[in-house]
């Protein structure tokens, strides 16, 4: 008999039919792509039992924008407002490696104060991303108030930036072979002396204390709540070898215990002209994830207040010829992104634009992750790790 | 005058009208006091232009346009159970306000088991709030109507233990009564007799158990699971707009108006206070008293996150009802020794 005959069997014979046994199939919850936790448009279809996951499917997509065969049309310079689009909440850390690529292949040495300055700016962006993140865990969690209390000081960092490049979000400040010089500095043919505004390094000193006072407070408010440890400890544990086989990159990663980081690998940023620790989790939970960005906040701010003190005096920009024509070959560079390792695979005919632009995204990688990672767990657990994982809709789309 | 008092019908209506008018406008002001002192907890300004000073009109202003909104029922709910449940809610929480005590006799009705009679009245919210999440036909509703439920029946019980210990001690379960105990002298010091509210005398564990569970019953933060916005979008409120949402929204802080009038009288003296005349000051004794308690459930809520529900319901089970009836074990003790 099937489900169906037996339904409008005990329709007709309600009186017979007592004796039937309750079925109790599990429920479809569709989550997303609204909804007020996915950070955007994720949708994630989970069978539940209750409130128990039984089987979950992310479905991404919602908002894809075809940046990388948008890349395909534009030139290089063009291409850099498009990518600082990809993931907002640290727009320019998405420009850097772009940057780099294209430098290497056209054989650009940058100069050491656009280094620098790329380098701070950076580190700014990677404040104020995990500025939203440690107030958007808790608001997800049900506190609403170190929302305000970290936003505040990101609004500090984020006028920095502003005042430096003109854009909040989306600076667009990179130039191939520099940084854009700062408006009303003169013509571009001209050799351009100003470029960060007056009294940014000061500023941005003053900032950093402010961000430290903040992340003190964090530690204190949230790190130390008891129902916050309750809720984050020994929820959504990813174990090394996994977060390492799903290619988890970034602060999920070193939450998980393995000391990876691209700043410290790599240089397409003079990051090894600083001293910054590489801060690692050793349980791989929600709350290693969020007491790892905690801490990665503070050594940031001490790169930037190095960077600051030692920034040498120089050019903004190395000699490019007026129209950019990368020559032919393919290069892969990556950057430690606020999010985790970001990509840029550039296939280069000799033209004006690339070939071919691969973009790898953090977000997307981390992602893979939660259909093993929530199988089992419990719908406002979903919620905590979903907030944990840090991800944004943009920079798994793209 | 006296005909209209003396008429059991037209009193009644008094009465009534009486108290729908006060918890109204309490309601409005705890709504306001909610928006202005989270604001300053978040140095935010909060309403600002409603009513030219202070946004002081901002509640009314939201009621209103709330009432002006269209009355959705979406297809697939029940409709006669999804139009009766916010009314069902706001009539639990009215009906407790029968038996709390403004002063010696302005009282609706001096219950005999005024406590009792509380208890029971304020749990009929939570059928309300059940039969909102079942009607509703939407996942998110019916998953925070059945947390509501869960949590109702966890949190009954450490409720009621902890107003046990108070009516041992005061030999009482007339509202009026308890705060006539309070009000006896405990010790003569020289001349001046003192007398303590229940909380110094012994019940400040069951102080603190009663405003936990009252928080629970309320569904505040840190035990707003049923509405948990990040998880279940809404909760139970997901499909109601308009003036169900509103009465669903006057319900939950007239229920915290009605839960630190309980609390206020049984264990903080209620209207009573030395040296103050209770027939004259009562009422704004105990409204001093409930704004305390309100500016404390507040304050909770904006500071911590909430709970899951398993790990809410260990809480109550392991923790809050041991505690409870420990309570009530010692109360009991020193009431026969003593």
């Amino acid at each position: 008999m099937t489900t169906a005959d037996r339904q409008t069997l005990s329709m007709h014979h309600s009186e017979v039919q007592v004796s039937v046994e309750l079925q109790t199939p599990d429920m479809t919850l569709n989550l997303g792509p609204q909804h007020p936790s996915t950070h955007g448009v994720l949708r994630l279809v989970a069978q539940v039992d209750g409130e128990v996951i039984k089987e979950l499917e992310p479905v991404v997509g919602y908002m894809h924008r075809g940046y990388e065969k948008l890349a395909e049309v534009r030139t290089y310079p063009q291409i850099t407002a498009l990518v600082n689009r990809i993931d907002w909440v640290s727009g320019f850390a998405n420009e850097i490696p772009f940057m780099v690529a294209t430098e290497r292949l056209m054989g650009i040495e940058v100069p050491e104060r656009a280094q620098y300055i790329r380098l701070i700016l950076t580190e700014m962006a990677r404040i104020s991303n995990h500025l939203v993140f440690l107030s958007s865990l808790p608001l997800e969690l049900g506190a609403a108030t170190p929302l305000m209390h970290a936003l505040r000081e990101r609004e500090r960092v984020l006028d920095l930036i502003e005042g430096a490049t003109g854009g909040r979000f989306h600076p667009n400040f990179n130039r191939i072979g520099g940084v854009k010089p700062a408006a009303g500095a003169g013509s571009t043919q001209k050799k351009v002396v100003q470029d960060l505004p007056q009294g940014f390094l000061e500023q941005t000193k003053s900032a950093m204390e402010y961000v430290r006072d903040v992340c003190a407070d964090m530690v204190n408010l949230v790190l130390g709540n008891e129902i916050f440890m309750q809720r984050t400890k020994g929820v959504g544990i990813i174990p090394a070898d996994k977060a390492l086989a799903f290619g988890v990159s970034g602060p999920n990663l070193r939450a998980s215990g393995v000391p990876f980081d691209l700043r410290k690998t790599d240089d397409y940023l003079p990051y090894s002209n600083f001293d910054f620790d590489v801060v690692t989790g050793s349980n791989g939970d929600c709350f290693d994830r969020y007491a790892v960005r905690l801490e990665e906040v503070v050594q940031a701010s001490r790169i930037v207040d190095q960077a600051v003190e030692e920034i040498p005096a120089g050019d903004l920009q190395a000699k490019v010829p007026r129209i950019i024509k990368v020559p032919k070959g393919e290069i892969y560079v990556r950057a430690e992104n606020p999010k985790g390792e970001m990509g840029y695979y550039i296939v280069s005919e000799g033209g004006r634009g690339p070939y071919r632009l691969k973009i790898r995204t953090a977000s997307f990688s981390n992602l893979s992750v939660l259909s093993w990672l929530l199988k089992g767990q419990l719908v406002p657990d979903l919620i905590a790790i979903l907030g944990s994982l840090d991800f944004v809709l943009g920079d798994v789309d793209r | 005058m006296s005909g209209i008092l003396d008429n059991f019908w037209s009193l009644l209506a008094l009465k009534i009208l009486f108290i729908t008018g006060v918890m109204m406008t309490v309601s409005l002001v705890i709504i306001f006091a909610e928006l202005k002192i989270s604001a300053h907890m978040q140095s935010r300004v909060g309403p600002y232009f409603a009513g030219g000073r202070y946004g002081w009109a901002q509640p009314l202003a939201d009621g209103l346009k709330f009432i002006q909104k269209e009355d959705l029922v979406p297809a697939d709910a029940d409709r006669p159970v999804f139009k009766f449940a916010p009314m069902v809610v706001l009539a639990g929480t009215l009906a407790v306000f029968v038996i709390v005590p403004f002063s010696p006799d302005l009282v609706v009705r001096n219950l005999d088991l005024g406590v009792f009679y509380a208890l029971a009245a304020g749990s009929i919210g939570t059928v309300g709030v059940l039969m909102a999440g079942w009607s509703s036909a939407n996942k998110y509703s019916l998953m925070g109507g059945l947390r509501a439920a869960a949590q109702l029946i966890a949190y009954e019980l450490p409720l009621v233990l902890a107003v046990v210990g108070v009516v041992i001690q005061a030999g009482t379960m007339s509202m009026v009564g308890i705060v006539e105990a309070q009000a006896a002298p405990v010790f003569h010091l020289g001349d001046t007799a003192i007398s303590l509210p229940y909380i110094f005398q012994g019940q400040f564990v069951g102080f603190i158990i009663f405003m936990i569970a009252a928080l629970a019953e309320l569904n505040r933060t840190p035990f707003d699971m049923p509405i948990a916005e990040s998880e279940l979008v809404m909760g139970y409120l997901t499909e109601y707009s308009g003036i169900r949402f509103t009465m669903f929204f006057l319900g939950e802080y007239a229920g915290i108006f009605a839960m630190s009038a309980i609390a206020s009288t049984l264990f903080l003296g209620g209207y009573y206070f030395p040296g103050l005349d209770s027939g004259t000051f009562g009422p704004l004794v105990l409204m001093g008293k409930v704004g305390l308690l309100v500016f404390l459930i507040i304050w909770v809520r904006w500071t911590l996150p909430r709970l899951r529900e398993d790990q809410l319901q260990s809480f109550a089970w392991k923790w809050l009802i041991p505690l409870a009836l420990v309570n009530i074990a010692v109360t009991a003790t020193f009431k026969v020794v003593f």
